[in-house]
């Protein structure tokens, strides 16, 4: 059996590296063997990669995989099968799982499941407090032994600025600990089903304002600056708390951010038709918030994309909008919602995309083996995907759900092989295992 | 006409007109000792009503029956929906059973938009949470015009809880569509800022708006917004924003005073003011039922049916 791989004539794009070229690589025993030009074929698998862009494995910093606890909606080997299709080599899933991923042992439950279904590198998120309750500290020290390096509540924001002031303090008792806050403030944002705006008024439906995620993101960067902790903010969506973000970067603090497809996709002007696979938290805004969000991820203000895939069971989709649960799926179609919407239009470059999906994820991540470069001796994390195809977005898919925003939309970009420590997880576009 | 009325947002103002006067021609039907034709015999309508309704109901039972419909009445009370059938499974359940229109009220806004999923035939928005209620829209302009000739260039006032009120918006709309000008009035935590947009106006002072006004609109005012602070008590609501007998004598003489019910007397209206000749509140009533007959024919193809028997 062939033990090396051979990508001919792909167009590297490594950021990490600096490398954007017509290279080939070669993978031997998990890791990079060699990149250049005209390397020996001979005893490899070659893939012929002529028109397709060859780059790190992609990094979900953010999803939501529902085990323990939701296997009706996804399951760990689901979730990263749908993330191996979606041209992903790592996820972090987020720790609102029942029970919630807050002690060691959750934590090694998800990472067993992981190893089990390989097909992905799966880096569990410690809550911050217990039970995501907001009270008291979860064991964070006992969880980063565990591997942990990224804590968050997500789908709840820390609810006092002390207890939020505490755990950044206590964080850096660690190496390279982030915390991730879900930026809302509850009581402006209570029974919201939408951005609040003309949009909210003329649908009849509870709107939450920006101000619940600005005056959440003014709060969490303050006590960023109380503390010198690590804070990352999560799906960013509004134009304001950009601003915010981009003053604080500018002030020295140690700020990331983050923003999903689907808020640089849509806005709130999309819910016209009351689509529950729109609803999500925090809403689509407007078209200035969506153009805010774009010229930021562009210039590097929000450092990241994160899918903050979201499964959920049909018949609590298909139901009345105030009555379906936030979320949608993401994982298969970030990178082509990616290209399609911002790269195609000129918006940023594929160097851009790549840093934005792999590298700046990675690296807030501590996911050491993501991101690149692709050098002699690294591990293989890498994806291949074709710029050039269209493919339209429609079921089934290798999620265990079918919540999707993006349902019924062409996107142009697609997934051909993922590779994960030299093995292919997908290849031809379908998933090896 | 649309195959739907979701929204008045979907009816162009020459469809309003023809609802308008079709339900002109089937208001005598209602002045009939045997108040019956039979443009829809055959055809089944559904009024699906998960809210409790009294006039909304019986309006539209009443108007398919005496265009000789079959009607079924789906109350979620005591029903499969009691038991916690979802709204798609109750769909598809009237869709099997053949039903020509479903009539829906929800306290969900959107929800006739998601039954448009699974029904196959017409869905007419019976009101839906704070969205829409088109069909009490066009009851309103309907009794307007009857009583004042007009629409266009008419000065009318929408007063109370907009912000909640799914009259309200669908008035605004169709007022607006019709080229009336519309202010809506009250306090400003009951506004939706972004009403502007609508093409509409709006004050917080009931009393320099009622002088000019051809009708004064009233909506009712749930208690509970007093308890979700939107203003500090029932008491000074109504010193502030309800229509009194005072402030009945500040509107023009032939300004009309409606009211889309169920009332809350002395909170919004005082008592013997919905009680004035100027208070057209039970023709709004009447009224309604004829333009619930023009919309269930016009929607579900009187035409069409007529059609068939010719051939």
């Amino acid at each position: 059996m062939a033990e090396r791989t051979l990508f001919r004539g792909a167009r590297v794009v490594d950021p990490a590296a600096g490398l954007d070229d017509v290279m080939d690589v070669l993978v031997q025993e998990g890791g990079v063997a060699a990149v250049g030009s005209g390397l020996d074929g001979l005893g490899s698998t070659v893939l012929d990669c002529e028109g397709l862009v060859l780059a790190p494995g992609l990094v979900d910093m953010h999803a939501h995989l529902r085990q323990p606890g939701r296997e009706d909606k996804e399951t760990v080997e689901t979730g990263c099968r749908a993330a191996a299709a979606g041209g992903f080599t790592a996820v972090a899933p987020m720790a609102n799982t029942d029970p919630v991923a807050d002690n060691a042992a959750v934590i090694h439950e998800i990472r067993d499941l992981a190893v089990q279904a390989d097909l992905c590198n799966v880096f569990p998120v410690g809550a911050i407090t217990k039970g995501l309750e907001g009270e008291f500290m979860a064991d964070i020290g006992e969880m980063v032994e565990a591997g942990v390096r990224m804590f968050s509540d997500d789908g709840r924001c820390v609810p006092t600025a002390r207890i939020l002031r505490n755990a950044l303090t206590y964080a850096k008792t660690f190496d390279d600990v982030v915390l991730a806050e879900h930026c809302e403030d509850a009581s402006l944002a209570e029974g919201g089903q939408m951005h609040e705006g003309y949009h909210s008024y003329t649908l009849g439906l509870a709107g939450a304002p920006g101000e619940a995620e600005e005056i959440a993101v003014a709060r969490d960067l303050a006590v960023a600056r109380l503390t010198g902790g690590r804070l990352h903010l999560c799906h960013l969506s509004s134009a304001r708390s950009v601003e915010l973000v981009r003053r604080a970067k500018a002030e020295g603090l140690r700020v990331t951010a983050e923003v999903t497809p689907h808020h640089l996709v849509f806005s709130d002007e999309d819910l016209v038709a009351y689509d529950t696979n729109l609803k999500v938290n925090p809403p689509l805004r407007t078209a200035e918030d969506r153009a805010s969000l774009r010229a930021a991820l562009a210039d590097g203000t929000i450092d990241a994309i994160a899918t903050d895939h979201a499964p959920h069971a049909v018949e609590e989709k298909e139901a009345e909008f105030d009555r379906a649960p936030p979320g949608t799926i993401g994982l298969e179609t970030a990178l082509g919602a990616v290209l399609t919407e911002l790269v195609g239009p000129g918006l940023m470059d594929v160097r851009r995309a790549v840093e934005a999906m792999a590298v700046a994820p990675a690296r807030i991540l501590g996911a050491a083996d993501h991101g690149g470069p692709i050098e002699m001796g690294r591990p293989a994390n890498l994806v291949v995907f074709d710029p050039a195809a269209s493919w339209v977005v429609e079921p089934p898919f290798h999620s265990k759900s079918r919540n999707s925003a993006f349902l019924g939309r062409t996107l142009q970009g697609r997934v051909i092989h993922t590779m994960l420590r030299g093995e292919l997880t997908v290849t031809d576009g379908k998933p090896t295992r | 006409m649309n195959k739907h009325l979701l929204s008045i947002n979907d009816v162009s103002t020459e469809d309003i007109l023809r609802v308008l006067d079709t339900a002109e021609s089937f208001r005598e039907v209602g002045t009939r000792v045997i108040k019956k034709v039979p443009a829809l015999r055959g055809r089944t309508v559904v009024n699906l009503f998960y809210e409790d309704s009294t006039r909304t109901r019986i309006s539209f039972e009443l108007a398919a029956k005496r265009l000789s419909a079959d009607v079924i009445n789906f109350s979620t009370s005591g029903s499969s929906v009691a038991k916690g059938e979802s709204l798609k499974d109750t769909a598809l359940t009237l869709q099997a059973m053949g039903a020509d229109a479903v009539v829906i009220r929800h306290s969900s806004s959107g929800s006739p938009y998601q039954l448009t999923k699974w029904i196959k035939g017409s869905v007419l928005n019976a009101g839906d949470g704070t969205h829409e209620h088109p069909t009490q829209a066009l009851l309103d302009l309907y009794t307007i015009r009857e009583k004042l000739g007009r629409l266009e260039g008419l000065r009318i006032a929408i007063i109370g809880d907009v912000l909640h009120s799914r009259v309200a918006r669908s008035l605004s709309l169709g007022l607006v569509k019709m080229g009336a000008e519309v202010t809506l009035v009250g306090p400003p935590t009951l506004i939706p800022p972004d009403a502007p947009a609508w093409g509409v106006q709006v004050s917080y002072d009931i009393e320099s708006v009622l002088p000019k006004l051809e009708v004064c609109y009233m909506l009712r005012v749930q208690r509970e917004r007093q308890r979700q602070q939107y203003f500090p008590s029932v008491r000074e609501y109504s010193r502030l924003f309800g229509l009194t007998r005072a402030r009945v004598a500040m509107l023009p003489e032939g300004a009309l005073i409606m009211h889309p019910g169920p009332m809350n007397r002395g909170v919004e209206i005082d008592s013997d003011v919905a009680d004035l000749p100027q208070a057209v509140i039970e023709a709004q009533v009447t009224n309604g039922i004829a333009i619930r007959m023009s919309l269930l024919y016009l929607l579900l193809g009187g035409a069409r049916g007529e059609e068939a028997t010719d051939g």
